[in-house]
């Protein structure tokens, strides 16, 4: 039921209205609403009753394992959320003198050092607000450098096929085209040759992630890097899979130009039902100057600043308002800070610990890799091809079929490259028990699918809906409600 | 202190099953030459103990001051229930809702709040929100290019009195894809005939504040209906929390404004140091498939049971790759919860009596004000929760007078120019008492004396 549905006019949480003596305003009546909004009326425990029993009906962290690949679900420290929720932090308006607000101020800035330190990066913007902002950010800089060299007839992003949509939907939006460059499908490196057949004068960059969307290291990274300077182009990492090598190896030492972080991912910051995230970009000496402002300095005398495009004369802007997602930067600091360098190491040892455990496990329970000889970075790939062709299932079949069990779905029919894929990342937050009772779960599907295909493709029953019908869905488009 | 249930022995099984000896095999595709060992130029782990004392230390950094600053961010009491309810682990902590079965708490929220979006706009459609209200200006500006297909222009007119981060950000994100923006020099009511004598040719939008920048009252009506007379778009720009007391836009001129966008913090969300805060996004159905952002649909699930999903994905990145609305794949979803609970308890006289109550504080403190020798009220009528004063002195000296004094009395304009840099724009809004108005009064005049 809405919460429309319950509304009774004339009810109120009457303890949250402001105590009006008079109603009366001094503004122009032709400017003044006339119309009442579609609020609800209903009393403050009706309100908290509602939202308690709608958040009854999701799945998240707190409640659920989630092997789903390329979002590193690893659990959010507590410690964060409640410290990062101090009135210190939270009764601080944006404007405030820099004098005012040191404390949030230093927190910014050592985590920047702490992002410089983990990516091999010399210099670091905070401000993008998501993964997606930080890309735009990072392209935008990669325009910036070659606009100012007066090199305009660069107009091509490089895009491997099995990157995230967002790497070519981002190179469109700063205006350049999208060249896609096949993976070899053996072993999902890069195809050199046909890497080669597309960098040219006009080569911009190349968009890479690394582990790749496919879940191994890409280990011709150091050619590709190479191939592309020496067309002139430059290198942007996508972080998404930054999880899998803190401690390990730095985007910076691979030969990446710029790149930015989820610090929803990999910094352990709730993801909050879809957001908000942050995406900071991080560049090396080559394109600094060009970073999103504000940016956090320290001064001789160990005050903390923040600078903008007086500083920055060749910064592309700034993208957000006032900072960004300050909030999600400070638990970012927290998480980082109580890890230190050697808890973030052994997060990703341990992340990918489980993945290849994982991943060997269900090699033996008979299903099939999509990468056999490849280790797994921090997430592999299984197809259903084979059950697919025998049992007439489809990965969506078997991702529904998790749900039921109180498993969230790994990633479905991502990358496009693999046919009826699951893209599978445990995180190092969960347990080998776990990980053993998610094999468990996948080998009793198996059985189904043998006994009663049909009542796997009636998946899920156990949830508060069975499947929905999406098409209906964008078909009469009812995105609000009325009476 | 990586919050990893490993023991020994786990990881003995592990690498015994895997068919390896040490973790550090895992690696071995990694070229050596660019392999590191761990980040010996971080700090080891501290424990959560040890970390609270640290915070405690850092955060002492921070003073919190009696707010008076508005320009963009909004002091609003916010219900313990708010937060309380958003913080649960199963809201907290759950993903995008992709998987609709195991989301319809998420999806259900976010239906609830298009719709309230939706008609606090005077809209037919909302999206499932933005990252904040510059990003979503700037979305809406490049929404309203596509959308407009009586003309091939990518000019945007927008009024000068907006706010200038606003159209810092405007240029940052859309300047790689053509569009012009003719910022307009206009009078304090964004005057429709100031906009008249600057846009000759056509153009495709025009961005409406309301209240703009300086906290003074558009004359909505009259610019909407030239610029659709211009066959022009009309993007409404707007706070909120002030549309439970101001004319929504779908009623603004004839045939109301077509995109309405604006900053969302003010429903519920703390200051918290600029974010995260979140943008919304709603506009008239026919534009629906130029929207960019998450939207949710309701629907039936295979027993006919009313259910949520995200719905007309095909616009989205990770369908349309490079031909998408935005490369935008996610919104602010705690954020947007924080609104829809906000907006539930404070339902829609709550609303109105929060815009009222923050107007009269804000005429009381003008009121006060012309007691204060020296200070002038620049706009003294016109205004809705912000105002414009002038000092004797320069702005940034006695704002920083006052903040010694634990009062943060304003933006300082100097941002708008070096005319303005003895002025400042205060706020007030229903969170002050009698006792803050007077207090402001108090420290303003010792600041002014002081300087």
């Amino acid at each position: 039921m809405l919460i429309f549905e319950k509304s009774v006019q004339g009810r109120a949480a009457q303890a949250q209205s402001p105590h009006l003596q008079k109603d009366a305003v001094r503004i122009d009546s032709s400017l003044l609403r006339q119309t009442k909004p579609c609020l609800p009326e209903v009393s403050e425990l009706e309100t908290v009753r509602h939202f308690t029993n709608l958040s009854r009906k999701n799945f998240s962290i707190d409640t659920n394992f989630y092997p789903l690949g390329s979002c590193t679900m690893k659990y959010n420290p507590r410690a964060a959320h409640q410290f990062a929720s101090d009135e210190k932090f939270l009764n601080q308006h944006p404007y405030i003198d820099d004098d005012y607000k040191q404390g949030t101020l230093q927190c910014l800035y050592e985590l920047q050092h702490t992002i410089k330190s983990v990516t091999g990066m010399t210099a670091v913007s905070l401000t993008p607000m998501a993964g997606a902002q930080g890309e735009f950010a990072g392209v935008a800089m990669i325009r910036a450098y070659h606009d100012e060299r007066g090199d305009k007839q660069r107009e091509e992003i490089i895009v491997p096929d099995a990157a995230h949509g967002t790497n070519p939907a981002t190179a469109f939006m700063c205006g350049y085209k999208v060249r896609e460059v096949a993976t070899l499908s053996d072993s999902g490196d890069v195809d050199l040759t046909a890497l080669k057949a597309v960098l040219s004068e006009k080569t911009a960059g190349i968009m890479l992630t690394n582990p790749s969307t496919l879940g191994v290291f890409e280990r011709k990274i150091k050619e590709i890097a190479d191939l592309t300077h020496e067309a002139g182009g430059l290198l942007y990492y996508d972080g998404a899979n930054l999880n899998a090598i803190m401690g390990k190896v730095r985007p910076g030492d691979m030969g990446f130009d710029v790149m930015h972080l989820n610090l929803h991912k990999t910094f352990a910051t709730p993801h909050g039902g879809g957001g908000p995230g942050a995406g900071p970009v991080a560049a090396n000496s080559k394109l600094a100057k060009y970073l999103p402002v504000p940016v956090v300095q320290k001064t001789a005398t160990g005050r903390y600043i923040l600078v903008d495009e007086t500083h920055y004369p060749h910064s592309i802007g700034k993208l957000s308002t006032f900072f960004g997602n300050t909030g999600v930067l400070i638990r970012a600091y927290i998480y980082a800070k109580m890890l230190g360098g050697n808890g973030l190491t052994q997060a990703s040892t341990l992340a990918t610990l489980n993945a290849n455990y994982l991943m060997t496990a269900l090699h033996k329970a008979g299903f099939t890799l999509a990468y056999p000889q490849r280790r797994a970075s921090h997430e592999f790939i299984i197809t259903l091809e084979p059950e697919h062709k025998i049992y007439g299932i489809t990965a969506l079949d078997v991702a529904k079929c998790l749900l039921d069990r109180g498993i969230h779905a790994p990633t479905m029919y991502f990358p496009l490259l693999v046919a009826e894929c699951l893209l599978i990342e445990p995180t190092e937050t969960e347990s080998k028990q776990q990980l053993d009772e998610f094999v468990d779960a996948m080998i009793a599907i198996r059985q189904m699918m043998i006994e009663n295909a049909e009542q796997l493709k009636q998946a899920p029953q156990k949830l508060p809906v069975t499947r929905l019908d999406e098409v209906k869905a964008a078909k009469t488009l009812d995105l609000v409600w009325s009476e | 202190m990586s919050f990893t249930p490993h023991t020994p022995e786990d990881i003995a099984l592990m690498l015994n099953s895997i068919g390896i000896d040490s973790v550090e095999q895992l690696f071995d595709e990694i070229p050596s030459a660019i392999r590191i060992e761990g980040l010996p130029d971080l700090a080891d782990g501290i424990n959560e103990m040890a970390m609270g004392r640290e915070i405690k230390k850092i955060s002492a950094g921070n003073k919190n001051l009696l707010n008076f600053i508005g320009a963009g961010a909004y002091q609003h009491h916010i219900p313990s229930a708010v937060w309380q309810l958003a913080g649960r682990g199963e809201l907290l902590t759950a993903y995008t809702p992709y998987q609709a079965e195991a989301s319809q708490g998420s999806l259900q929220i976010i239906f609830e709040f298009q719709t309230m979006i939706a008609s606090l706009c005077g809209m037919d459609v909302a999206n499932a929100s933005m990252y904040d209200g510059a990003s979503a200006l700037a979305e809406s500006i490049l929404m309203a290019v596509r959308a407009n297909k009586k003309t091939t222009s990518k000019k945007i007119v927008i009024a000068d009195s907006i706010h200038p981060c606003y159209l810092n950000v405007m240029n940052s994100i859309t300047r790689y894809q053509g569009i012009e923006i003719q910022c307009v020099e206009t009078d304090r009511y964004n005057d429709v005939n100031t906009l008249k004598s600057a846009a000759h040719e056509s153009f495709a939008a025009v961005v409406l504040p309301q209240p703009n920048f300086l906290g003074q009252l558009t004359r909505v009506d009259a610019i909407t209906d030239w610029a659709h007379q211009h066959h022009a778009l009309v993007i409404g720009l707007v706070n909120p929390v002030t549309l439970g007391l101001l004319k929504e836009p779908g009623s603004w001129g004839a045939r109301g404004a077509d995109i309405v966008c604006g900053e969302g913090q003010p429903l519920g969300v703390p200051l918290a140091g600029g974010g995260p805060y979140f943008g919304f996004m709603a506009c008239k159905k026919q534009f629906i498939r130029q929207m960019p952002g998450r939207i949710v649909g309701k629907t039936t699930d295979t027993n006919g049971k009313t259910g949520y999903c995200l719905t007309l994905q095909a616009r989205e990145q990770h369908i349309r790759r490079s031909k998408a609305t935005s490369n935008i794949c996610t919104n602010q979803g705690l954020l947007m919860t924080v609104a829809t609970i906000y907006m539930s308890l404070l339902g829609p006289q709550g609303l109105k009596n929060v815009a009222i109550k923050s107007h009269q504080n804000t005429a009381r403190l003008i009121e006060l004000l012309n007691t204060v020798k020296q200070v002038h009220c620049v706009y003294a009528d016109n205004f809705c929760h912000e105002m414009v004063i002038q000092v004797p002195s320069s702005a940034k000296s006695v704002l920083k007078k006052m903040a010694d004094r634990g009062v943060a009395g304003g933006y300082d304009l100097a941002t708008l120019g070096q005319a303005w840099a003895d002025k400042l724009l205060v706020c007030s809004t229903e969170v002050h008492n009698e006792n803050d108005l007077q207090q402001f009064i108090t420290v303003l005049k010792t600041a002014i004396e002081d300087v």
